[in-house]
């Protein structure tokens, strides 16, 4: 039996958004989300680390070129949310309350098709407080 | 079952060089890492081992013998040497973080007799680290 290596990184970017759902009263709003629900909305200094597996390159000894996770990153992820409102600005959460578990679900999906290795989880930290973690839909066993 | 963490620090050097690239390729694919005289890390090493409370101890291994195993197995061996160099095992292979992590593991796993090594993260920075686990084991 052998062993699975993952590389691991970490990302910042910051963005702002608001949990509210037309699909509720806005007391229903207000008694769900609290302070959260706030009209103008709020923001965070999100955290992002990303895992993805893979043979170890002989030649290279890396699972991924770092350069190229970074920037597929960075041009995925990065780009889309850092100072950017999410309700307002990225199309997902259109119709979708822009909860840490959503955005983890909204960056595995835009990761997911990484080309040279396989993306294992994402994990989102909203606050030092709170983090989340996906692993895709049939994702359980990687978390 | 019970997860139990141990956390070491280390300070190390390393350079990436293959012998097999030329020049320019090595430059390209390690950028600054290739730097002819290496540079160094602040390392720190997340060990996780698996296992049951002894009904009597309450403990799923003796702390004291997992931290004995970590200063000699890796402190010894790794803490203030230039890994390219001074570290054996890793002779013919990039000590990146995935392998510096791919042998602790190796090191680590034939030596935990109680409970099961579960984890190995080695954190070459903050933002950059390597996460190896048993194959087909749970994540």
């Amino acid at each position: 039996m052998g062993v699975r290596v993952e590389l691991g990184r970490r990302y910042q970017f910051a963005a702002s958004h608001r949990l509210h759902t037309d699909r509720l009263s806005e007391e229903e709003n207000a008694r769900v989300f609290g302070k959260c629900a706030n009209p103008f909305g709020h923001g965070h200094n999100y955290i992002l680390e990303v895992s993805v597996s893979g043979d170890v390159d002989r030649a290279t000894g890396m699972v991924a070129n770092l350069a190229d996770l970074d920037n597929f990153v960075e041009r995925e992820v990065i780009e889309v949310f850092d100072h950017h409102s999410m309700n307002e600005d990225v199309a997902a959460f259109r119709d979708v309350v822009p909860t840490t578990e959503n955005l983890c679900i909204e960056i595995f999906e835009r990761l997911k098709n990484f080309p040279t290795a396989k993306l294992e989880r994402v994990r989102v930290q909203e606050t030092s407080n709170n983090s989340f973690e996906y692993a895709g839909e049939n994702g359980r066993e990687r978390l | 079952m019970v997860l139990i963490t141990r956390k070491i620090e280390f300070s190390a050097s390393h350079l990436y060089h293959n012998p097999a690239f030329s020049a320019e390729e090595n430059r390209r694919v390690f950028g600054k890492c290739n730097n002819p005289h290496g540079h160094g890390h602040n390392y720190t090493l997340e060990v996780t081992v698996a296992g049951d409370p002894d009904p009597v101890t309450g403990t799923v291994l003796d702390l004291k013998e997992l931290k004995d195993l970590l200063e000699r197995e890796v402190m010894q061996r790794m803490d203030h040497r230039f890994l390219n160099y001074e570290v054996a095992e890793l002779k013919g292979q990039i000590p990146t973080c995935e392998n510096i992590a791919r042998l602790i593991w190796e090191l680590l796993d034939p030596k935990i007799k109680k409970g099961r090594l579960h984890r190995v993260r080695l954190y070459e920075s903050a933002d950059l680290f390597a996460d190896c686990y048993r194959n087909g084991a749970a994540g």
